[in-house]
C-alpha cells in the first residue's frame, strides 16, 4: 500500500505510536487488558450482558445514572492517584546524579494526567453523581427534567475518560500542565497528539457536564414537590442550584476557549499564538474565567453535604439556613469576579490586581459564615459520629487552613512569591483533598444506605478515615514547607540535596492515602459481602430530616408512590414528628420514562470522532460525526419513550414495604 | 526546617536585626522565601507573616471550638444541653458574617497599600527600611529573556551578557526588563522578589535589590516544556568593586552575542552551563522582544507603523506576521500529516534536531562554560 494511502486511512498513527517499549506503559497495558478480559469473561460467563445492558447503560433512572458517575469517579481516581504515586516517587529519589526513573516526556503526562483525570474525571463526576442521585429525592420528584438527557449527559463525560484513558495505550496524554496554557499548548510547541487528546477528552466530557447543569436546573426550579417553596429546600438542593447555575455559565467559556485553541491547531488560525495576532493572555484569561467557578463547582454541592450531615447527626436544625442559602448565592456571584488572581504575576497594574485580591478575601466571608454555621449546628447537639459526621469533623479541621492558606496567596505581593510553588500546590490540595474529597467520602457514607439497602462496613470506613486524613497531612505539609523554601511545581529534577528529605516524608503520606484507598475499595467489598448484617430495613438508617429518608431503601423505581406535600424545611423530620401515616391505599398509575439506548451510541460515536480527529483520519471524523446527527435526529422519531407502572404494581410495591417497615419495628 | 516557625513570627518586628544574624544561615535549605536577601522580598515575607497573623484571629477560635463542641456535645455526653430546634439567633449570625468582615477590611486595606507600593513595575522608593532612595535613582537594568530551556541576561551598560548566571551589585536596585523567546516563564529569584511572567512578544519589568552578599537560587516558576527542571541559575550577589571586576573580566571572553549566536542560542537545550558573551548587540533585546531578531522579520513597531499610515487603520496589538507557522492540520495533504511516534521511542538521531520548535529536540548546548564570577572567594555559596 503507497504511504499516502496509509495515511489518508490511520492518518498520523503509526506502529510506532504505540509505547511497547515502555515497560512501565506496557505492564499497566499488560494488567489492564488481563484485568478487563477478566472482568467481560466474567461478565459473559454469568450472563449479566444483558442485565448490565437493560437495568444499567440504558437507565435513564436518576438513581443508576448517578451510581453509574461514582463507579466512574471510583475508577478513574484509581488511574489519577497512580499518576500521584508516580509523581511522588519520581521526586523523592530525582536528587543529584540521580535522575529518577521517569524522563522528562513521560514524568510531564504524568502531571498533566493527574490534574485532567482528578479534576474532570474523579471531582466532576463524584459532584455529579451525587447531585443526580440526591436532588430528586430530597424534592419528591420522579426523575430528574429530561431522563434521556441525563443518561446521554454520563455517556458523554465516561466517553471524555474513555479518550483520556486511550492516551496512555496510543500515543501519548498532552505535556503541558492539567490547564494547556498556551502557546505551550500550541502547534508551534506541542505538535503531537498530547494536546488533541486533551482537548477532544475534555469538548467531549464537557457536553455531558453542562448538559446536567441544564438538567439539574431545570429539575430543582420546575420539579419540587407541592409546598417546597425555594425558603424550604433542602440545603443541598440548594447547593446543587447554584452550582449547576455555575457550570451552566461557566462551561461554554471552557468549549470555547478549547474550540479557538483546536481551531489554532486545526485550521491553522492565530488566536493564542505569539504571531500573526495572536495572544496567549487571552488564553489564560479565558481558561481561568471557567476556572475558577469550576473549584465553586466542585465544593459548592460539597457544603451541602456537610450541612445536611451536621444538621442530621447533631439531631438539630440546621443553623442559619437563610444565611446559609445567601452565602451561597454570594459565593455563587462573587466567583465570577476573581479570576485574575491566578495570574496576579502576569504584570497587571497594582490597581488591577488589588480588586482582584479584595474580591477573593471577600469570598471568604461567606464561606466563614458558612463554617460558624456548621459549628453552631454542632453547639447544642447530640452528635453521633459516625462515619459521616467523622468526615465532616476533618473537613472543618483541615478546609480552614486551606482556606487561610487561599486567602494569602490573595494578597499579590505575597503571591509573588508563593505562585506556582509547592505551597500553591498544597493550598489546592488542601482545599480539594480537604473539602472535595472528604465530603464525597461523608455523601458516600450518608447515602449509600439510601441507595443499596444497608450500611457501609464503620470498621473499614474508619481505617479509610484515619489514612486519609493522616496521609493527607503527611502528604501535604512539607508541600507548604519546600514551597516557603523556593521550590516550584512540576519539576522533575533538584540539584539540592536537602530538600529530599521533605519530598521523602510527601511520598509516605502518598502511601497513607493509598492504604485510605485500598480500605474504602475493602470497605465496599465487605459491605456487600456482609449486606445482611449491615442491613437497614426503615429507609431511615440515621434518623434522617430530608425527604429522601421518607422512601424505602433503595427506593422503588418511581421513588414516591404519591408525591409528598412539604410544610416544613426539615420535610421528613416533620412528618415524623407530626406522626404523617404513609398512604396506603388509592394508587394510581405511575407514568415513566423509558430505557435507551441512543445515549450510549451517542457517546461511543464521540469516541469515534475524537480519536479519528486526533489522529487526523479525516474519513471516521466524517463519518462519525454524520453518525451522530443521523443517530440524534432519528432519536426524535422515536415516539416510544415512555411507560406507565401500573396501579397494581405500585400497591404491591408498597404493600411488601409497610410489611417490612411493620417487621423492622416489631423486631426493635 | 532549620528556622523554626517562632523565629519567623518574631522577625515580623525585629526584621532588621535578625536578619543580619539569620544571613549567616542562608543557604539552599533555608525557607529561603521568609528569610530572603533583599528588601523586596523581605517586605513580601513580612507581608505572609502579617497577613496570617490577622487570619489566625479567626482560624485559631474557630479550630479550638470545633474541637470543644465535637467534644461537648457528643452523643453520649448526657449532661450537655439538647436544644433540637435552636436554628436561629440574630446576634449570631451578626457576629458570624462581622468578624470574617473585620478581618478582610483590615486584610484588605493592608493589600490595597502593600499591592501599590511592591507594585513589580515602581522603581524602589528605599534600598531597606532606613536607607531611601531617591526619585531620580539610576537603576541598574539587565534585559532578561526567557529561552528554551535557560535563561539571558544582557546588561546594556555594560554591553555584556551571559547565560545561566546572573551577578548583581549588592544595594543597587537593578531593574529587569524581561521577555521570551518561546513560550511563558516566570523569572524568580526567591531570596531577591516575587516572580513575574516572562511572555514571548511582550515585555515585563521587576524592580528589586539584593543587600546580603551570597549565591542564590534562581528558576523559572512557570512550567515551560521538556528542559523546564533544569532552567535553573545562580544568582550572585557582589560588592560594587567585584561587579566591576567581574564585568571587565566578562568583556574580555572571546564570544560574542550577534544575531547569529542569539538564534543558535535560542534553540532548544537542556541543562546548559553558565555561558559569558564579551560583547552584545545593544538592539537585541528590542528585537527579540518585538520578535524579529531572524534575518527577514520585520519588527511589530514598524508593521505597526506601517498600519497606521494606512487611512482608517488602527494599530493592532499584536499584528506580527506569522513567520514559519505551522499549517493547521484540517489543511494539510495525507503525505504531510506526519507520524506522531511514541517521543520516548529509541530510534536514531531526533526527528527535525536543530529545527526550532520540533519535540524530539535533545539537543544540549554546551558553548565554553565558565566558573564562578569574579567575586572574592568568601562570598562564594
Amino acid at each position: 500500500m503507497s504511504d499516502t494511502l496509509l495515511k489518508t486511512i490511520f492518518g498520523r498513527l503509526t506502529l510506532e505510536s504505540f509505547p511497547i517499549h515502555e515497560p512501565i506503559i506496557l505492564g499497566t497495558f499488560i494488567a489492564v487488558m488481563l484485568g478487563g478480559i477478566t472482568l467481560v469473561g466474567a461478565i459473559t460467563y454469568f450472563k449479566l450482558w444483558k442485565w448490565l445492558w437493560t437495568e444499567w447503560f440504558t437507565s435513564v433512572d436518576h438513581k443508576k445514572v448517578g451510581i453509574m458517575y461514582m463507579i466512574l469517579g471510583t475508577v478513574m481516581l484509581l488511574r489519577g492517584f497512580s499518576d500521584a504515586i508516580m509523581m511522588r516517587a519520581q521526586q523523592a529519589m530525582a536528587f543529584g546524579a540521580n535522575e529518577g526513573y521517569l524522563n522528562a516526556h513521560h514524568y510531564d503526562q504524568v502531571f498533566t494526567a493527574h490534574g485532567v483525570i482528578m479534576i474532570f474525571f474523579v471531582a466532576m463526576p463524584f459532584v455529579t453523581g451525587i447531585m443526580n442521585y440526591v436532588v430528586p429525592l430530597q424534592i419528591g420528584a420522579r426523575d430528574v427534567s429530561f431522563p434521556f438527557l441525563n443518561n446521554f449527559s454520563f455517556w458523554m463525560t465516561a466517553a471524555g475518560a474513555v479518550i483520556v484513558m486511550a492516551s496512555l495505550f496510543v500515543g501519548e496524554f498532552a505535556r503541558t500542565g492539567w490547564l494547556a496554557m498556551a502557546p505551550l499548548s500550541g502547534l508551534d510547541y506541542s505538535p503531537d497528539v498530547g494536546v488533541d487528546y486533551y482537548v477532544w477528552a475534555l469538548q467531549i466530557a464537557g457536553v455531558g457536564t453542562l448538559l446536567s447543569g441544564v438538567n439539574l436546573i431545570a429539575t430543582i426550579v420546575k420539579m419540587r414537590a407541592p409546598g417546597m417553596t425555594m425558603f424550604k429546600m433542602p440545603i443541598f438542593t440548594w447547593s446543587a442550584l447554584v452550582t449547576n447555575v455555575l457550570i451552566v455559565a461557566a462551561f461554554p467559556v471552557l468549549t470555547a476557549v478549547l474550540a479557538m485553541l483546536s481551531l489554532d491547531r486545526y485550521v491553522g488560525t492565530h488566536f493564542f499564538t505569539n504571531t500573526g495576532g495572536g495572544n496567549p493572555m487571552m488564553y489564560v484569561n479565558m481558561i481561568w474565567i471557567w476556572g475558577h467557578p469550576e473549584v465553586y463547582i466542585l465544593i459548592l454541592p460539597l457544603f451541602g453535604v456537610f450541612s445536611e450531615v451536621t444538621s442530621t447527626f447533631s439531631g438539630k436544625r440546621l443553623f442559619g439556613y437563610t444565611s446559609m442559602v445567601y452565602a451561597l448565592l454570594v459565593i455563587c456571584i462573587l466567583a465570577y469576579l476573581v479570576w485574575l488572581h491566578h495570574f496576579f504575576t502576569m504584570g497587571s497594574g497594582a490597581s488591577v490586581n488589588s480588586f482582584f485580591g479584595i474580591t477573593t478575601m471577600i469570598i471568604s466571608i461567606p464561606t466563614g459564615a458558612k463554617i460558624f454555621n456548621w459549628l453552631f449546628t454542632m453547639y447544642k447537639g447530640r452528635i453521633r459520629f459516625e462515619l459521616p459526621m467523622m468526615w465532616t469533623v476533618a473537613f472543618m479541621l483541615t478546609f480552614v487552613i486551606g482556606g487561610m492558606t487561599g486567602v494569602l496567596l490573595a494578597v499579590p505581593p505575597a503571591d509573588f512569591q508563593l505562585h506556582n510553588s509547592l505551597f500553591l500546590v498544597a493550598h489546592f490540595h488542601n482545599v480539594i483533598i480537604g473539602g472535595v474529597m472528604f465530603g464525597a467520602f461523608a455523601a458516600i457514607n450518608y447515602w449509600f444506605p439510601k441507595a443499596f439497602g444497608f450500611k457501609l462496613d464503620p470498621w473499614w470506613g474508619k481505617v479509610s478515615f484515619w489514612s486519609w486524613v493522616v496521609g493527607f497531612w503527611v502528604a501535604f505539609t512539607p508541600l507548604y514547607v519546600l514551597g516557603l523554601m523556593g521550590v516550584t511545581r512540576r519539576l522533575r529534577h533538584f540539584d539540592d540535596p536537602s530538600l529530599q528529605i521533605w519530598f521523602i516524608i510527601a511520598a509516605v503520606g502518598v502511601v497513607m492515602i493509598a492504604v485510605g484507598i485500598a480500605a474504602f475499595l475493602i470497605q465496599i467489598f465487605v459491605s456487600f459481602r456482609d449486606r445482611e448484617r449491615l442491613r437497614d430495613w426503615t429507609g431511615d438508617p440515621w434518623d434522617g430530616r430530608s425527604l429522601e429518608w421518607a422512601t424505602s431503601s433503595p427506593p422503588p423505581a418511581y421513588n414516591f408512590a404519591f408525591t409528598p406535600v412539604i410544610h416544613d424545611l426539615d420535610a421528613y423530620y416533620d412528618m415524623k414528628t407530626r406522626n404523617a401515616g404513609r398512604p396506603l391505599t388509592g394508587f394510581r398509575d405511575i407514568h415513566m420514562p423509558k430505557n435507551t439506548g441512543t445515549g450510549v451510541i451517542l457517546a461511543g460515536l464521540s469516541v469515534a470522532f475524537g480519536l479519528s480527529m486526533i489522529w487526523y483520519m479525516w474519513w471516521l471524523s466524517a463519518l462519525s460525526f454524520a453518525g451522530i446527527l443521523a443517530v440524534s435526529i432519528f432519536h426524535t422519531f422515536n415516539y416510544d419513550r415512555d411507560f406507565h407502572i401500573h396501579a397494581d404494581e405500585v400497591a404491591r410495591t408498597e404493600e411488601e414495604r409497610t410489611r417490612i417497615l411493620a417487621n423492622a419495628a416489631a423486631g426493635a | 526546617m532549620k528556622n523554626r516557625p517562632s523565629l519567623h513570627r518574631r522577625s515580623a518586628w525585629l526584621a532588621p536585626l535578625l536578619a543580619i544574624g539569620a544571613a549567616g544561615t542562608l543557604s539552599g535549605c533555608d525557607m529561603v522565601v521568609m528569610n530572603p536577601a533583599g528588601d523586596v522580598a523581605r517586605q513580601q515575607a513580612h507581608l505572609i507573616l502579617w497577613s496570617t497573623a490577622l487570619m489566625l484571629l479567626i482560624i485559631v477560635p474557630v479550630m479550638v471550638l470545633t474541637v470543644l463542641f465535637a467534644w461537648k456535645y457528643r452523643a453520649t455526653n448526657k449532661d450537655a444541653e439538647y436544644a433540637p430546634n435552636w436554628d436561629h439567633s440574630t446576634g449570631l449570625e451578626l457576629v458570624i458574617w462581622a468578624a470574617p468582615l473585620m478581618i478582610i477590611i483590615a486584610l484588605g486595606a493592608l493589600t490595597w497599600v502593600s499591592t501599590h507600593l511592591l507594585d513589580p513595575y515602581r522603581p524602589l522608593g528605599r534600598l531597606a527600611p532606613d536607607k531611601p532612595l531617591a526619585a531620580n535613582d539610576r537603576p541598574l537594568e539587565v534585559q532578561v529573556v526567557a529561552l528554551d530551556w535557560k535563561w539571558l541576561f544582557i546588561y546594556p551598560e555594560q554591553g555584556i551578557a551571559t547565560v545561566n548566571e546572573l551577578v548583581l551589585p549588592m544595594n543597587r536596585q537593578v531593574r529587569f526588563r524581561m521577555t521570551s523567546s518561546s513560550v511563558m516563564n516566570t523569572f524568580w529569584v526567591p531570596a531577591m522578589a516575587g516572580m513575574i511572567y516572562t511572555m514571548p512578544g511582550m515585555e515585563t519589568k521587576l524592580h528589586a535589590v539584593l543587600d546580603k552578599p551570597g549565591r542564590f537560587e534562581g528558576r523559572s516558576g512557570n512550567y515551560s516544556g521538556a528542559g523546564f527542571s533544569g532552567m535553573t541559575f545562580w544568582t550572585y550577589s557582589v560588592d560594587d568593586q567585584g561587579f566591576a571586576r567581574w564585568a571587565s573580566q566578562t568583556r574580555a571572553a572571546q564570544a560574542r552575542l550577534t544575531d547569529a549566536t542569539y538564534l543558535k542560542l535560542e534553540q532548544p537545550s537542556e541543562n546548559v552551563q553558565p555561558i559569558r558573551f564579551g560583547g552584545v548587540n545593544g538592539d537585541l533585546f528590542r528585537r527579540i522582544t518585538q520578535m524579529c531578531v531572524k534575518p527577514g522579520t520585520p519588527c511589530m513597531s514598524d508593521v505597526m507603523s506601517h498600519d497606521m499610515a494606512e487611512p482608517g487603520s488602527h494599530a493592532p496589538v499584536n499584528d506580527r506576521p506569522p513567520v514559519d507557522a505551522p499549517k493547521g492540520a484540517l489543511r494539510k495533504d495525507a503525505d504531510e500529516k506526519g507520524a506522531a511516534p511514541h517521543l520516548t521511542a529509541p530510534r536514531g538521531p531526533a526527528e527535525g534536531s536543530g529545527e526550532r520548535g520540533a519535540p524530539s529536540n535533545r539537543n544540549m548546548t554546551r558553548l565554553e562554560p565558565a566558573h564562578r564570577p569574579g567575586v572574592a572567594a568568601s562570598a562564594q555559596g
